[in-house]
């Protein structure tokens, strides 16, 4: 397990003496969060301010015909009610796919969609006054699945071309057909993931404020406030330099505030309506109808093997239930596809994905956004035919190996690739080869592994401008200012930013202030999405640094007559390379360049590389990123025949990072995606009420009712383990520095979720011969499948083997 | 960071300084009073909006209601109803007396919860079911149900019944114990409730409990040594949530101290109870004299399950697939019965 982290946050304990880069500290902001200082959005109180609440759709399905607000106007203490008609311009996060309208004017798409806001001096009198608005509503039936909607001839959005199909991607790659003819072995299968959220324990929250000079200025507890900042001048009509957008604290987000909400356009409207701040706070059952999370996925795979283990051909068919907007929808059924043919060669590859409106609340990016449900599905694929030619797990995935410098076969260019030294480490971590086949009836051990982004290659919407950019100063008392667009969301781009910077300037992470994501203060950052901020922001962050040095080890040369190069900045000292005996502090040092320079600033930005790197095909752009990250997992389970319980006793998680530029928070990365994976394969379910048929199978009525109801929209019934409920996880750094990122530095927030929830279903095979093609785990299903084995070992007139290792 | 949550109605909160006033108080205040104790149950249904009340009298600081103490002579335990469910866990003489019950008070909820929650509260805890334990607008979407504005049962199409589920992990345990409560009523008139009648099968009014009567204290009998008891609750998760499945068990054996085994190792059943809670809105009690005779071995545990799986159906009315639930159910006997043999 991970050492702890020495001394105060300013503090590194290990790493290379000097160097801030790869020591073990911890977050620069923690403390504040640990002793509960630390503002968010909620905790911001201005004067004069009012509280708002929003209308929401009891219908999944409903036409607006008309809304009344007069009664919830009268109310005393209400300032201001807004409807839809207040904010027609339709908006998406993708420019592409506008199909959202910051409070619904047409019709309601879900059971919480959002008509109405009001603006009072209470969050009692806004409740109360909700009450009072007026909805007529024309009830429509709900299509609360894929193939409801599908099959129906109502389109859900009028607007949409195709029916009820948001997108459909297609792509071939070599001669899949023959690949799967040629092949030893086919292995066929039908795989099913279900819905998930977020959850993040800060719910969504916003304050607008229009000044006297008429600057709108909001807060949100946002991950992308340059996204949110184009939104609300698109809607509200205003330019955007009349607005400002701040990020405080977020308190977890997790993808799931990753584009703008209706609270934020409500808030900022109602502000400028009533001349007073708005805060409109969501309660936790509205953090659950904002959504945006894991999208549910039908797959069917088929995979062609070689005798000797090797990927001749995929071919992947995957229906994704979107819900009732578009939401990031369009990348996220190019991702299906597109993000699987890493870290292993396919021979050939096809992929067929169709993402579906459902009358449900909207899914979209939750950590590993697209790629966890097919690679579920494809790893679980591979543990198939590992058993089927009887190859070791591990080996098979060696065989299979693409390799660092290489393309994938969608055209994507891998740089640095350290996935075999990832399997190397949970082999020997986990005790594989000594205990696999070994172990008793009833526990087993799995493996799985994957690949992911470290941000992409093209923005969301047409751009040739940097993708973060970072801007620095140096203060005569020996203090760094950092200013940046970055949304630290919890994962730590505050401490990834400090920490190169002081590692570049000699400075301790004390020494440096970070003032992140405000649009008004700091350059652009696209925002906490598709891991894209160590990469990107990193770059930026080491270009403006290493223009100060530069000056700072000139000025102090020219003190000592000596070259720039024989500077050293490192321990709030410069000093002689040669002789460290030679010294000032950083302090002098920064005063000898401000003398030199005059005050000392500088900037930095970074762009992705745009040549070759892609593949040359309509959507070849999409998945394409500067730089990899590998992640192998091994999951040991003990599962419990009796009551189906499967309980999970270790996982074993190795993460090629790049460079860890602070080895604590991979760790943290790592294990949080440990935890959230596993916590959606065995506990965490996202999911509506189906519609039409009651329980006794009679049809009803249209109007209130069942339809598209959230089955989970509280923490109690939303499951999130317990810490009495996860196993013990190791997290294990792997580093192959990528040449695109700082110091090599590739991503390590989300690359190691994803085959967390594959190699748990090949760990309870191995363990009972279960296989869980349909998530989430549960132990009715294990039960189940228990009974088919049985039955099936009836049939055959033969006992049940001792252990299934090594059965197919 | 403030805790995200709904608002509580407005409502005025009495703190009586003792039961006689207490009493007063709630007869004066009429029916839009309420008791709240620890409050864990009664404030979220209330920032809901699933129960409403003007007055909250609260029984905290009654001494009537605290202490816990072994009566020398009979050996009866007498456990003040405003315990704290943390307190009781851990109380010596709890612990010495009926340990299955300082067990059960130690699996509800959180330790948290725990520190506020009563011993009298979680006996008098509301019905929960998946269809009213749910926001105003999802009870609005919904269109109600029997105890939410309704007049249709989600749970049992065509039901006329509220069926909610009483997810009390000591109530199980009280009543194989041969518990019962004393209440006080308004004029001071007293009386004395087995658990085991405590609870009526109407989810809407389950709590056979006179408005304005208050439960004051549990006492437990001295359960003789031939008695063995066990308690088994399954949840999704191991903190936090209410049962899904519970199990309060007796078996009382023929023989008694040193001799409880036989010559082949096996204690001998002479009769027993099953408590089986969260089915609806009172614990089934079934009688296991028609084991006695028996030796407590495998078969037993086997057979045992397989009488509760017959006799317990477990409905939708609270999260997790019915089917499931009942098996478990049955699982959880053997083992609560492997547990004692």
């Amino acid at each position: 397990m991970s050492a702890g982290v020495g001394g105060s946050a300013g503090q590194t304990v290990g790493g290379t003496p000097g160097r801030i880069v790869g020591g073990r500290h911890g977050k620069i902001d923690a403390i504040d969060a640990m002793v509960g200082a630390t503002k968010y959005t909620d905790d911001l109180s201005l004067p004069r301010m009012l509280h708002a609440k929003l209308v929401r759709s009891p219908y999944a399905h409903a036409r607006i015909v008309r809304i009344d607000t007069s009664r919830a106007e009268a109310l005393e203490g209400v300032h201001a009610v807004i409807t839809g008609a207040d904010m027609p311009e339709r908006y998406g996060v993708i420019p592409w796919t506008p199909d959202e309208q910051a409070l619904a004017a047409d019709k309601a798409r879900f059971v919480g969609d959002a008509v109405a806001a009001v603006a009072a001096v209470s969050e009692e009198v806004a409740a109360a006054a909700c009450q009072l608005v007026h909805v007529q509503w024309e009830v429509l039936p709900a299509l609360t699945t894929p193939a409801a909607a599908l099959a129906s001839p109502l389109r859900i959005h009028e607007a949409n071309k195709h029916g009820n199909v948001t997108k459909h991607v297609h792509l071939d790659f070599g001669d899949v057909d023959a690949g799967l003819r040629d092949a030893a072995l086919v292995v066929e299968g039908h795989y099913g993931f279900h819905g998930s959220t977020h959850a993040p324990l800060e719910p969504h929250c916003a304050i607008g404020w229009q000044d006297a000079a008429g600057l709108l200025t909001v807060w949100s507890s946002t991950q992308v406030p340059h996204y949110l900042h184009r939104e609300l001048a698109k809607v509200l009509g205003l330019p955007a330099h009349r607005i400002r957008v701040i990020q405080p604290a977020v308190g977890g987000a997790f993808g799931g505030k990753s584009e703008p909400f209706d609270l934020e356009f409500a808030a900022a409207l109602l502000a400028i309506r009533t001349g007073r701040p708005v805060k409109l706070l969501y309660t936790r059952e509205e953090v659950f109808l904002a959504h945006r999370g894991r999208h549910p996925f039908d797959m069917h795979y088929r995979t062609g093997f070689a005798a000797d283990g090797r990927i001749l051909a995929v071919d992947a068919k995957s229906v994704l239930d979107g819900g009732a907007y578009s939401s990031f929808g369009l990348v996220t059924t190019y991702y299906s596809g597109q993000l699987l043919a890493s870290p292993y060669v396919f021979g050939a590859y096809r992929f067929d994905s169709t993402r579906v409106y459902t009358n449900k609340p909207a899914c979209g990016p939750k950590r590993g956004h697209g790629s966890v449900q097919p690679r579920f599905a494809i790893e679980v694929q591979l543990d198939k035919a590992a058993r089927a030619l009887a190859i070791d797990p591990i080996e098979l995935r060696r065989r299979n190996f693409i390799g660092a410098d290489s393309r994938t076969i969608n055209g994507f260019h891998v740089g640095s690739n350290g996935f075999l030294e990832c399997l190397d480490k949970v082999e020997e971590a986990s005790g594989w080869r000594a205990r696999r086949g070994h172990l008793p009836r009833g526990r087993g051990l799995g493996v799985a592994g994957s690949t992911y982004i470290s941000g992409t290659n093209y923005c969301i919407y047409p751009s040739d401008l940097p993708q973060s950019g970072v801007q620095l100063c140096l203060d005569r008392s020996g203090r760094v200012r950092v200013f940046a667009g970055t949304s630290d969301i919890g994962q730590g781009s505050t401490t990834m930013l400090a920490t190169l910077v002081a590692d570049e300037l000699g400075v301790a992470l004390d020494d440096v202030r970070v003032l992140a994501a405000d649009t008004d203060l700091t350059p652009v950052d696209l925002g906490a999405y598709s891991s894209r901020i160590t990469l990107m922001a990193g770059n930026a962050a080491l270009v403006a640094a290493r223009d100060l040095s530069g000056k700072v080890k000139a000025a102090v040369a020219e003190k000592w007559q000596c070259a720039a190069r024989d500077i050293v900045l490192c321990d709030r000292r410069a000093q002689r390379l040669d002789d460290p005996a030679v010294h000032v502090s950083i302090q002098q040092a920064f005063q000898w360049a401000e003398a030199k320079f005059g005050t000392l600033g500088s900037v930095g930005s970074y762009d992705t590389p745009r040549q070759d790197v892609h593949g040359d095909y309509r959507g070849g752009t999409i998945g394409a990123s500067p730089a990899y990250s590998f992640t192998a997992h091994v999951v040991e389970v003990e599962v419990d025949e009796e009551t189906g319980d499967v309980r999970v006793l270790h996982c074993w998680c190795a993460h090629d990072c790049g460079k860890a530029l602070s080895p604590v928070l991979v760790e943290g990365q790592i294990e949080g995606s440990v935890y959230m994976g596993l916590a959606e394969a065995l506990l965490e379910h996202h999911e509506a009420m189906p519609s039409g048929l009651r329980d006794d199978g009679r049809r009803r009525d249209p109007g209130p009712g069942r339809d598209g109801l959230l089955m989970a929209s509280s923490l109690l019934d939303y499951r999130m383990p317990t810490a009495l409920d996860v196993g013990e996880f190791h997290a294990l750094i792997v580093e192959h520095p990528d040449p695109r990122g700082p110091h090599g530095a590739k991503e390590a927030g989300e690359g190691p979720l994803h085959s967390a929830i594959p190699a748990l279903c090949n760990a309870i095979f191995d363990a009972v011969g279960v296989r869980i093609d349909e998530l989430p785990v549960t132990p009715a299903k294990i039960l189940a499948g228990l009974r088919a084995q049985r039955a099936a070992a009836a049939n055959a007139h033969r006992p049940m083997p001792a252990t299934p290792t090594g059965s197919q | 960071m403030l805790p995200p949550m709904l608002r509580l109605p407005a409502l005025d909160v009495h703190q009586p300084a003792n039961l006689a006033d207490a009493l007063a108080l709630r007869e004066q205040l009429g029916p839009g009073a309420r008791w709240v104790a620890g409050g864990t149950d009664l404030l979220p249904n209330l920032k809901l909006h699933m129960v409403d009340a003007e007055h909250l009298v609260s029984l905290r600081a009654l001494a009537e209601l605290h202490g816990i103490t072994v009566d020398a002579a009979t050996g009866e335990l007498c456990i003040g109803a405003a315990t704290r469910l943390a307190d009781l866990a851990a109380d010596p003489d709890v612990l010495a007396h009926a340990p299955v019950l300082a067990f059960a008070a130690g699996r509800v909820a959180s330790p948290q919860l725990r520190n506020m929650g009563t011993l009298g509260g979680n006996l008098c805890l509301d019905t929960r079911c998946r269809y009213i334990n749910q926001s105003e607008l999802w009870r609005e979407a919904l269109g109600g149900c029997l105890k939410s504005h309704g007049t249709e049962c989600h749970v049992v199409p065509g039901g006329q019944g509220c069926v909610a589920a009483l997810s009390s992990d000591t109530a199980p345990v009280l009543i194989v114990h041969g518990a019962a409560i004393d209440v006080l009523g308004p004029h001071g008139a007293s009386r004395s409730v087995a658990v085991a009648d405590l609870y009526d099968t109407d989810g809407l009014q389950h709590v056979r409990l006179e408005d304005g009567e208050v439960l004051v204290r549990v006492r437990v009998p001295r359960q003789p040594a031939t008695a063995r008891h066990a308690y088994r609750k399954w949840a999704a998760r191991a903190s936090i949530d209410f049962p899904l499945v519970s199990v309060a068990l007796r078996l009382d054996l023929a023989t008694t101290g040193l001799d409880l085994a036989s010559a082949t190792g096996t204690a001998t059943l002479a009769g027993g109870q099953l408590a089986v809670g969260v089915l609806g809105p009172r614990p089934r009690v079934l009688d296991l004299g028609r084991f006695a005779g028996r030796p407590v071995d495998e078969a037993l545990a086997l057979e045992l399950g397989d009488f509760a799986f017959a006799r317990c159906h477990p409905l939708p009315n609270v999260p997790y697939d019915a089917a499931y639930r009942r098996e478990r159910l049955a699982v959880e006997v053997r083992r609560a019965v492997r547990g004692m043999a």
